[in-house]
């Protein structure tokens, strides 16, 4: 069969709504955008721990560490089914990881901003979290089965996320007059890097685009952006709390929330690894990996032991 | 003038050497642990269920891990893991011949007999 002809059974195959499974033929091209898309956002889950790590032994109470030590656990958890699924795709796990450290691939920027309040971690699970489901409540459907079936499976456990990170400001919003001005302070920083992390505006050709006709995407950038700023300004209602942007407005006639133009300079600059944490987290992932590899040999040592113990006992 | 559009999604930003220091990394390979497939029973009753893949050194460690993983909230009772490399699967392309002999045998289904109304139960 020639690729044009298999194209066409492709294509056919996504416009029925069928999902595209590993052994299925695939277009090289939509192989590769998979692979960056889904690593980085493999990426996105264990870089994203780091931020919120930060605060688990400086929680306010016990509960809310063993609350957030559940989360970044789930985050870890996220980290490897996104992994496992573009292993599905033929890409070895190690270039994966060694494309992170190299500095090649990139992952949200949104985490390459520091926690510098207990109210962060509030913000973090409120915004970043929030913005984050509503990317993956769109992946659910995306076309390629092990993807989507990841995300089903993340967007169960994030539904807690967000709810708990409301709560903290919740609880704050309702404090001191210093723990309120914690809570808006930490609002005030979270809230344009969280607008940022939808990615740049929409071109004019939305539509054509190839991720949407592939179906890999389902929205645009601007489309989960407008939704993301309806849902969180109704919310910030409930905390008490401003958002810091002066060109929030409703706007009756499109039955959405207007806003301000995002700073794009940072956004790029971020992007590009000029963000103020960008190198922080390239280290200390790095660090991680190198340190931890006397726990992967000492693991394949015992591995090898065990194997050899149970040779010798059956024979 | 050609001026090229390039259009980035959320979460799907174009690579380059840029991301935050690059240097010179070493990432050795996992010790080749090999990759293993989970199935999990959900309760008492039920078939296991592919739920997903992981890396570990063996068996042992593929089922702890897989708990860690895959059952956090409490998903499951039972797990299953099979090294991957041990699945052989059917060819998708072969699919539409390979079940072609199914389609033909309509009699297999009970909707095939015409049975008077008053029959019950049946
Ligand atoms: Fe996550
Ligand atoms: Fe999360």
């Amino acid at each position: 069969m020639s690729v044009q002809e298999l194209e066409k059974i492709f294509q056919g195959k996504v416009d029925q709504e069928i999902k595209i499974e590993p052994k299925d033929w695939m277009p090289d091209a939509y192989r590769k955008t998979l692979v960056r898309q889904i690593s980085q956002h493999a990426h996105s889950e264990i870089v994203g721990m780091l931020p919120e790590g930060n605060w688990i032994s400086r929680a306010p109470s016990l509960k809310r560490k063993a609350i957030l030590l559940a989360k970044v656990q789930d985050e870890a958890g996220h980290g490897l089914y996104l992994y496992s699924a573009v292993e599905t795709l033929g890409t070895p796990r190690n270039q994966t990881i060694e494309d992170l450290h190299s500095g090649k691939a990139k992952y949200s920027s949104i985490f390459n901003y520091p926690t510098l309040t207990w109210a962060d971690i509030g913000a973090i699970g409120w915004l970043v979290d929030g913005a984050a489901i509503l990317n993956q409540v769109m992946l659910c459907r995306t076309s390629y089965g092990p993807y989507a079936r990841a995300m089903v499976r993340i967007c169960k456990e994030e539904s807690f996320h967000q709810r708990q990170g409301f709560e903290i400001l919740l609880v704050l919003s309702k404090g001191t007059p210093e723990q309120k001005a914690m809570c808006q302070d930490a609002i005030n920083r979270w809230w344009w890097p969280s607008l940022m992390m939808f990615g740049p505006k929409d071109g004019e050709s939305t539509h054509s685009d190839q991720s949407m006709t592939w179906k890999i995407k389902r929205k645009s950038n601007d489309e989960l952006r407008q939704q993301f700023v309806d849902m969180i300004v109704e919310q910030a209602k409930i905390l008490n709390v401003t958002l810091p942007d002066p060109a929030l407005q409703w706007n009756a006639a499109k039955g959405h929330y207007d806003f301000g133009e995002i700073d794009w300079v940072e956004f790029w600059n971020v992007v590009k690894g000029n963000g103020p944490c960008n190198k922080e987290r390239l280290e200390a992932r790095r660090k991680a990996w190198d340190e931890g590899a006397w726990v992967r040999d000492a693991a394949a040592a015992f591995a090898e032991k065990r194997a050899a113990r149970q040779a010798q006992q059956v024979a | 003038m050609n001026i090229r559009l390039t259009k980035y999604y959320y979460g799907d930003i174009p690579e380059e050497n840029t991301g935050g220091g690059a240097g010179t990394v070493t990432v050795k390979d996992v010790a080749g642990w090999p990759l293993w497939e989970v199935f999990i029973r959900s309760k008492q009753g039920l078939d296991h269920k592919h739920v997903g893949s992981l890396q570990a050194a063996d068996a042992q460690m593929a089922i702890e891990n897989a708990r860690d993983v895959y059952t956090r909230r409490s998903e499951g009772i039972s797990i299953w893991v099979v090294e991957s490399k041990h699945i052989h699967a059917s060819n998708p392309d072969d699919a539409g011949a390979f079940y072609e002999p199914a389609n033909d045998k309509v009699y297999r289904h009970p909707t095939f007999y015409d049975l008077p109304e008053e029959l019950k139960h049946m």
